[in-house]
């Protein structure tokens, strides 16, 4: 599955550094991705590893069970177990928005190309798209509807902003 | 029992049936319910439904097909479902919509 | 009324791009059905009972002669020559094409109109009172901050994907128009104790299988934060609401399960911490919104209008539907008037292309080029100079719009049910129009006010629970069965309604309305209107009537 990436207007399929691990599988060298209650039962084992680490939040998993840890934290991956379930777009916003977070945002699980634009925006910058692997494809439906109306931690200018600039 | 296949069209989402004849490799679709396959045992239903359904997949002309109950009645085939029989016809508030006002010309 | 400016135009026309993107992915096969429905429906476009289906939204249920005339000539050009207004002040087309859709949406998009969240979980069009503007004891016109939040809820990226649709009503008085109560958010507006305006915050009111009438959860919520506090409830529910099951999905059900007090907990500390964000809404901005819905140039008139009351007293007809059909204006000289478009024996809320255009006529020769599309399924012309009432009328009754019901028992509220809709259990259009046919008007005129409100199904488009009386369409072993209920209300003093007994068989259901109505007229006192009647004698007089025991 490709991993696209969406990064101060430009957009790029990269190489995905991390493994994801099961809870159970031992952990291999390198940049991992666990899940939140394999962090929490072996956060100290984890954080003294000398490589990037990665928690992955399922639906129900707030943000906040991490909030003090996410300094430490390379990526944060919340997972959208069907396309519609969407407490993702809450999580993004209040990592951004609400815990200062600035690491990798990464969607993940049944994430649809035509989603992406929501998800960007609420501060996702990175996505497992099963749809998609074609950039050119990707960054075309991203900037599609020019406007925006919400403030959110994208920084993308509102329509209310270039109102007032005007 | 008898049973035929009821879908939409994609493209104009009009009520559509797997018509007579479809089998052994060609499949084809009617607007009225007198033109459709039938099937009077659980096996031919079956087939008739996988019929369809490699069709959406195939050619992608038509979506949610799914088998209804249909009885004989004077040489014409009727859904025993008022439901499906709305949806064969057309409104009921609205004769002169739908296939129940198209079926002379068609 | 609002214009769009280049920001709102150009993202309704990128979206009608995106649509039109996404169609083109779908007739390649590009993308399955599965992964297209969430998409269509976004925009509005359903798979009904006999072909695709497009809602458009009709914002706050506000609209000029030129969008009028456009929703014609749709339905003309791309659909059989009929649409059907709906309980939350949208229009529907019933045979639109996949194919042609994304032309109609570009059709819509050059009258600054659009089909965006008219259906999926998301924010859907805001509705509200179609007085706005010009009823009387308005405290400030609603429309600022439906469009407020027409522009905020619009592809809201955090807010697209929610566990189930979201509706939020907004009315600008006490009176109550736009059935508030029964909305996901109800916001009416008031005075705070310095006689600043604000808003009364009502939270989990709806229909459908398990009705509630909304609780307040903030008495006053000063008008900066109208934008934060919505965003906070919604955020709440976002991450609170259920996602196992559809039926409990709502934010009614988050709300009942959660607690009132700890639900409302949740959301005032969510706002804390946004409420002085970027949401918080500049004056500028407001003012610039609240400038388009300046009152049109109105004449400074003498109230009394003596061509008007010659007419009424010469002309019963005219009379009458000065009664019925007319409501007192805020500005002296002026009139409201509701156009039934519900004459005898014709499905409530479908409207053919021609009267939409000679609608369109009379909005610009009487009322400013305004119309309002109603949740009764009415239209009303908000604007009208009185001594131009008897003008009207005549120009209505060559139309065939002049009917003197509105408010009475032939103004019913009805949904498509099974004649349209894939989700229904039995047929209500049948049931609406045996029943518009059935009592004179001067039989109506003698019942007085009565809300009849019919569903053809549990989902409740047709607001069944609210009707004084509320029939619900029911699959019965196979056959169409009608259940009734009494004594809902949708306006300020709400109320659900109570089933009376066992079901009925569609022509059972008529003859039932018959003793409901007879037993009514037997039992009032005075002046009282039937909901008034049934709170103070209960249902045992109606049911022993129906049924021959209590
Ligand atoms: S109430 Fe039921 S039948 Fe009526 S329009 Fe809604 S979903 Fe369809």
């Amino acid at each position: 599955m490709a991993l696209l990436e969406r990064k101060d207007g430009a957009a790029a399929v990269i190489e995905d550094r991390f493994t994801r691990v099961d809870d159970e599988a031992a952990l291999p060298v390198g940049p991992v991705i666990v899940s939140l209650s394999r962090f929490q039962a072996e956060r100290e084992a984890l954080l003294a590893r000398d490589a990037d680490l990665g928690v992955w939040l399922d639906s129900d998993e707030s943000p906040s069970e991490i909030a003090g840890d996410l300094g430490k934290l390379a990526v944060v991956a919340c997972n959208f177990p069907a396309f519609n379930d969407g407490r993702g777009f809450s999580y993004a916003r209040l990592l951004r928005e609400r815990h200062g977070y600035e690491g990798e945002v990464r969607a993940i699980g049944e994430v649809m190309l035509e989603q992406a634009p929501f998800m960007a925006r609420s501060g996702f910058s990175t996505f497992e798209l099963g749809d998609v692997s074609d950039v050119a494809e990707f960054k075309a439906v991203i900037e599609e509807v020019r406007t925006v109306y919400q403030p959110t931690g994208d920084g993308r200018e509102t329509a209310l902003q270039r109102r007032l600039g005007r | 029992m008898t049973q035929i296949v009821i879908a939409n069209y994609l493209g104009s989402g009009r009520v559509v049936f797997l018509a007579k004849g479809s089998g052994n490799g060609s499949v084809s679709w009617g607007e009225l319910i007198d033109t459709a396959e039938v099937a009077t045992d659980e096996d031919r239903a079956t087939a008739l439904l996988a019929l369809a359904e490699a069709d959406v997949a195939e050619r992608n002309v038509v979506m949610d097909p799914y088998l209804i109950d249909v009885e004989e009645e004077g040489g014409s085939l009727r859904p025993t479902k008022y439901r499906e029989a709305i949806r064969a016809l057309g409104p009921t508030v609205r004769q002169d919509l739908g296939k129940q006002a198209e079926g002379a010309e068609a | 009324m609002y214009r769009y400016d280049e920001f709102d135009h150009a993202l309704v026309q990128d979206r009608v791009t995106q649509f039109r993107r996404q169609v083109e992915r779908r007739m390649k096969g590009e993308i399955s059905e599965e992964q297209f429905r969430p998409l269509r429906l976004m925009n509005g476009l359903y798979l009904q009972l006999h072909a695709y289906m497009l809602r458009v939204a009709i914002p706050y249920g506000t609209l000029d002669s030129r969008q009028m005339r456009k929703l014609a000539y749709i339905a003309r050009r791309y659909d059989k020559g009929y649409g059907h207004f709906t309980t939350r002040q949208n229009i529907q087309y019933n045979w639109p094409k996949l194919e042609e859709t994304p032309d109609i949406l570009a059709e819509l998009a050059e009258v600054e109109m659009h089909a965006i969240q008219t259906s999926g979980n998301c924010i859907r069009n805001v509705t509200s009172d179609q007085y706005a503007g010009a009823a009387k004891n308005e405290i400030e016109d609603p429309r600022i901050w439906c469009e407020i939040a027409r522009q905020w809820s619009t592809l809201h990226p955090e807010f697209s994907f929610l566990p189930r649709k979201f509706k939020i009503a907004i009315t600008g008085c006490e009176n109550d128009r736009a059935a508030v109560k029964v909305h996901d958010i109800g916001m009416i507006m008031k005075r705070g104790a310095a006689g600043e305006v604000g808003f009364e915050v009502l939270v989990g009111g709806g229909l459908g299988r398990t009705p509630f009438v909304g609780k307040t959860i903030r008495e006053f919520l000063p008008k900066e934060h109208f934008l934060s506090y919505m965003e906070a409830i919604l955020r709440v529910y976002n991450q609170l609401g259920r996602r196992d099951n559809k039926y409990k999905a709502r934010i009614k059900v988050t709300l009942h399960e959660t607690g009132k007090e700890e639900f409302t907990r949740l959301v005032e500390e969510e706002w804390e911490a946004i409420k002085d964000s970027t949401l918080k809404l500049p004056k500028e901005e407001v003012d610039r919104i609240a400038a388009h819905f300046h009152p049109p140039a109105w004449k400074a008139l003498p109230n009394d209008a003596p061509t008007c009351d010659s007419r009424a007293a010469s002309d019963p007809e005219f009379a009458a539907w000065l009664r019925h059909n007319v409501e007192e204006h805020k500005t002296a000289g002026y009139a409201i008037v509701n156009i039934s478009v519900k004459p005898p024996g014709e499905p409530p809320g479908d409207v053919t292309d021609v009267p939409m255009e000679a609608m369109a006529e009379m909005a610009d020769a009487y009322s400013f080029s305004e119309l309002r599309v109603t949740h009764v399924q009415n239209v009303t012309l908000p604007h009208v100079e009185k001594e131009q009432l008897p003008a009207l009328f005549d120009d209505l009754a060559k139309h065939g719009l002049a009917t003197a019901n509105v408010g009475l028992v032939s103004d019913i509220i009805c949904c498509p049910g099974l004649d349209y809709c894939a989700l229904a259990n039995a047929r209500s259009i049948p049931v609406a129009q045996e029943l518009t046919k059935r009592y004179t008007l001067e039989r109506q005129q003698e019942i007085g006010d009565m809300q009849i409100k019919i569903s053809g199904c549990i989902n409740a488009c047709g607001h069944h629970h609210v009707g004084n009386i509320g029939i619900l369409g029911v699959d019965r072993k196979g056959e169409e069965h009608y259940q009734v209920q009494l004594g809902g209300s949708a306006s300020e003093d709400a109320s659900l309604g109570k089933i009376i007994g066992r079901g009925f068989t569609q022509d059972e259901v008529i003859e039932v309305v018959d003793k409901l109505l007879d037993t009514y007229l037997e039992l009032r006192e005075g002046e009282e209107a039937f909901i008034d009647t049934y709170r103070r004698v209960g249902m045992n007089p109606f049911k022993e009537r129906v049924y021959g025991t209590a």
